[in-house]
């Protein structure tokens, strides 16, 4: 006998509701704020058609009109993408201090970053060495150094970096570039698209091509009264780069982008909805999912990022824990490793449990279905001791086990500039 | 809450003049309420899965009535569009007895999976296995040959609840699509 109409939907709806809570409670958790920032190519990313979300406080593009996360993914590898990341923080820290303030919160060895040269770092918890933020440090000189953070950390970092930098306080100055401009071109083309516009604008060639991976310049442009800085670096595992521009001249810079690379129909404007599934295919973590306060950049994979020396004299925040892990892995307890999944694309939060049995042995902290590979693809934390590659695991997705198998990562090939 | 669910089951049904694949829609409308007009996705990178309303067309009212002939479920091609490239279904068992609000089976695009509700109480006859081979039926044909499983209603009377395709195409609008 059926219980009345009203009751079953009732009850019907509260079991929707919860099965949509996992979907949405991010949505409610990130409720749009009142008033969303704009970065400086808003109204280009409008007039082109993008649609745009809120994003860390700002409103950003995540996909140009009526094409797919798919077609977006597909054009960065084999042509040039052009992504605003203007909402990341970039800032500059100058002085005397300015290394020693970066040598206490990070552990990373900075006197072996060479001038104009960049290195992953991350700012680090006390005593736990959990990751408050992931950032790319350039070196500009012994006394100056220039950092890019997430957006989604902002007052996060901005109050690390000030509680951290007052033993320093005479000593180092720093600035966050508000309203400065950054957009990241990337792709196989994107070398050609960028020497030719620059060349371009400032009359006479420049050269890209000693310009490494990793490293940076400045290109003065007199026409625009200001000097480009230039990263060969990006997001997405292809050849590319980040360039800040004052924000007055960051739209006229991006069309200039966009009219050179129109030529032979190389360039396309891509929003955040790709840049997921490239860095992801790249094997490259994103704050908040693959990292975040509790995980340790040894943990994390990124033991590189710890200076050896640095490890051996335990002078920065967390040094307790990271520099103990740094010399033995036994005492390490879980690891970030990337999968390959059967069937149903793992997405993050998906238990992984040891093949054959319920027995929860990790996380899945991202995942998706790779457009270039056309396999599903993934990264999560295991227990270590099942962190070795080949080892096979179950993935539970929406209450089926799926295979997963450990996979060495980048899972697509970068193609990063290297120095030969 | 009861009242809100009562106002909107006792809209009027569109009732075909013959057999052919009709639209008539249910949404959940608790989420709705508490969300933003402006986006379907928020959070880079994992966009939230927009709602993705569940279609069901009567096959001939009266057959429907009586009993006689599955429901066909599938989404829209509002869910369709919104949704993106499809690239996985997981579909539900041939003889799964399901509760109208119950989730049926997922449908996944490269950013995000979306729960696929059974908008009736039933038990599923067939699964529409073509979408394991190929996915992108349902963006070609989300009201058509991308038909995601067929449910053989419990109550029959509970298809005659159901919104209406220009209540839903109305409703469509109003959020600013």
């Amino acid at each position: 006998m059926l219980l009345p109409r009203t009751t079953r939907l009732a009850s019907a709806l509260r079991v929707a509701v919860n099965s949509r809570l996992n979907a949405f409670s991010r949505f409610y958790s990130s409720a749009a704020p009142r008033t969303l920032a704009r970065t400086p190519l808003y109204d280009l990313h409008v007039a082109r058609g993008a649609k745009m979300v809120p994003f860390a406080g700002y409103f950003m593009p995540v996909l140009y009109s009526d094409e797919s996360v798919g077609e977006s993914h597909n054009w960065v590898r084999e042509k040039a993408g052009l992504f605003d990341v203007s909402h990341m923080v970039q800032h500059r820290l100058t002085g005397p201090g300015a290394l020693p303030f970066l040598h206490s919160v990070t552990p990373s060895d900075l006197t072996r970053l060479p001038q104009f040269r960049s290195t992953l770092s991350v700012f680090l918890h006390p005593v736990t060495g959990g990751i408050v933020d992931d950032l790319i440090i350039t070196s500009h000189g012994p006394d100056g150094f220039y950092l890019v953070t997430n957006a989604a950390c902002k007052d996060k970092d901005l109050a690390y970096i000030a509680r951290n930098m007052k033993p320093f306080a005479s000593d180092v100055k720093h600035e966050v570039l508000t309203g400065q401009g950054l957009v990241a071109l990337q792709g196989p083309l994107a070398k050609d698209i960028l020497t030719e516009y620059l060349s371009g604008l400032t009359g006479s060639p420049v050269d890209l091509s000693k310009l490494y991976f990793g490293a940076s310049m400045f290109v003065e442009i007199p026409s625009l009264g200001e000097k480009l800085h230039v990263v060969r670096a990006g997001y997405t595992g292809e050849d590319g780069f980040e360039i800040s521009i004052s924000e007055k001249n960051t739209e006229t810079v991006t069309t200039g982008l966009l009219d050179v690379g129109s030529i032979g129909g190389r360039i396309r404007l891509s929003g955040l909805g790709a840049r997921d599934s490239l860095r992801l295919e790249a094997g490259m973590c994103l704050y908040g999912h693959d990292l975040d306060d509790t995980t340790t950049p040894i943990e994390a994979g990124l033991k590189w990022v710890v200076g050896k020396t640095r490890a051996m004299d335990g002078n920065f925040l967390g040094a307790e824990t990271i520099s103990g892990q740094y010399d033995s892995w036994s005492i390490v307890p879980r690891r970030r490793v990337g999968f390959l999944v059967e069937g149903a694309p793992a997405r993050e939060g998906a238990e992984i449990v040891e093949r054959g049995t319920d027995n929860v042995i990790g996380k899945i902290t991202s995942g998706c279905p790779s457009p270039t590979l056309g396999k599903n693809i993934a990264m999560g934390y295991v227990r270590s001791g099942f962190h070795k590659r080949a080892t096979e695991v179950g993935i539970k997705v929406r209450g089926k086990k799926h295979s997963g198998i450990v996979t060495k990562m980048p899972f697509v090939e970068t193609k990063y500039y290297k120095a030969p | 809450m009861a009242s809100l669910l009562r106002s909107l089951l006792t809209r009027p049904v569109f009732k075909p003049a013959y057999t052919t694949r009709v639209v008539v829609h249910r949404r959940n409308f608790t989420c709705l309420r508490n969300t933003p007009r402006t986006t379907n996705g928020s959070f880079y990178p994992n966009l939230a899965a927009a709602l993705v309303p569940t279609l069901l067309p009567s096959i001939g009212r009266s057959q429907a009535d009586r009993g006689e002939l599955p429901a066909t479920v599938g989404i829209t091609e509002y869910a369709q569009k919104a949704l993106g490239e499809v690239v996985y279904v997981e579909l539900p068992r041939a003889d799964a007895e399901v509760e109208a609000g119950e989730v049926v089976g997922a449908v996944e695009s490269v950013k995000s999976a979306s729960d696929i509700l059974s908008p009736l109480s039933g038990t599923i006859v067939e699964a529409n296995n073509e979408l394991g081979n190929n996915p992108k039926l349902i963006n070609k044909s989300a009201e058509g040959d991308g038909w995601i499983c067929k449910i053989k209603v419990d109550d029959p009377e509970d298809i005659e609840a159901l919104m209406s395709k220009e209540d839903y195409d109305a409703h469509v609008k109003g959020m600013g699509h």
